[in-house]
């Protein structure tokens, strides 16, 4: 079981994350934006992260954390 | 669980700057990496340029100096001759580097001072808005060449990977790309073998990084990315173009 963080405040919805993954984790979300009017990525499928950290290398601002 | 990523220590909790997608920060980040590994953190002076990454000094959590548009090679080499025990990097653009500090690189590198220049390469000035840059490629649009760039005008693109390996002092010179994961990590390898060839004394070391603007592209970043792995890198072939730690000149 792997887990993926993604600090929300950082995220500048870009989506080079959802783009990297392999296991379609991440989407950039539709609604929900932050303090800095980006729409955020955030999570679709938790349950498919295997911990691979690609979203984390491609991610430019080190938004996002992986366990594993 | 364990953490297998999280954010080096070398990058202080400042928000950058930077526009979504912008792979500037994936470099800062692999620079940030490299010199918390070899353990040379204390070590550490970087020389911010003029440019995208002017503001790099808050983002590296070690000692910073900012260069006049340019000079950093410069005061690069000033520094490293009065501190020779310190780790002395520079992080350039290409409107800095190519264009108004073509003299500075050119001869810190025929001197073969004992620096490890990074070079960002996004083939065009971004942050005064998409001007034409030294490094613009043929065909491509910017605010001072609207219809794309005519060699018979604004002629060719400068290769400076290419041009430093034709002087006999440099020590190391490659070119990456983070245009995906694999080219990332392979990035990172460069940036790490440059600062450690440094650190050991060996001379003067040299990465190239192919980074994308989908700003001043015009394109979403995803996109930019496939430009970048696409056409950049057909102008600017990846690869090393020195490594005298194999005993290895030109490939």
């Amino acid at each position: 079981m792997a887990n993926i963080t993604i600090d929300e405040k950082v995220c500048k919805g870009c989506g080079l994350c959802a783009n990297a993954c392999p296991k379609n984790v991440i989407s950039l979300s539709k609604h929900r934006m932050n303090a800095n009017g980006y729409f955020v990525a955030e999570k679709v499928n938790p349950q498919n992260c295997i911990g691979c950290a690609f979203c984390a290398i491609m991610c430019p601002d080190c938004a996002i954390e992986v366990e594993k | 669980m364990a953490k297998v990523f999280t954010k080096t220590k070398m990058l202080t909790d400042v928000h950058m700057h930077y526009c979504p997608g912008c792979t500037h920060g994936i470099v800062h980040r692999l620079v940030a990496e490299s010199i918390e590994e070899l353990g040379l953190q204390d070590k550490a002076i970087g020389i911010a340029p003029v440019g995208c990454a002017v503001f790099a000094y808050d983002y590296f959590n070690c000692d910073m100096q900012e260069a006049a548009h340019g000079r950093a090679p410069a005061v690069a080499t000033g520094i490293k001759r009065c501190l020779p025990d310190r780790l002395v990097f520079v992080y350039q653009g290409d409107g800095d580097l190519a264009s108004i500090g073509m003299a500075e690189t050119v001869h810190a590198a025929a001197r073969g001072e004992h620096i490890t220049i990074i070079f960002i390469n996004n083939s065009i000035y971004g942050m005064t808005g998409g001007q034409m840059a030294p490094t613009t490629l043929i065909g491509q649009k910017a605010t001072t060449c609207q219809n794309g760039r005519d060699p018979a005008v604004n002629g060719y693109p400068i290769r400076v990977c290419e041009l430093l390996a034709t002087l006999d002092a440099p020590y190391y010179i490659e070119r990456v790309s983070t245009q995906d994961v694999k080219h990332v990590l392979a990035a990172k390898k460069a940036i790490k073998k440059a600062l450690r060839f440094q650190a050991e004394g060996r001379g003067y070391s040299f990465v190239e990084v192919l980074v994308s603007c989908p700003t001043n592209w015009h394109m979403k970043p995803v996109e930019a990315l496939r430009f970048m792995a696409e056409e950049t890198s057909r102008t600017f072939p990846l690869g090393v173009f020195r490594d005298k730690s194999e005993g290895r000149e030109e490939k």
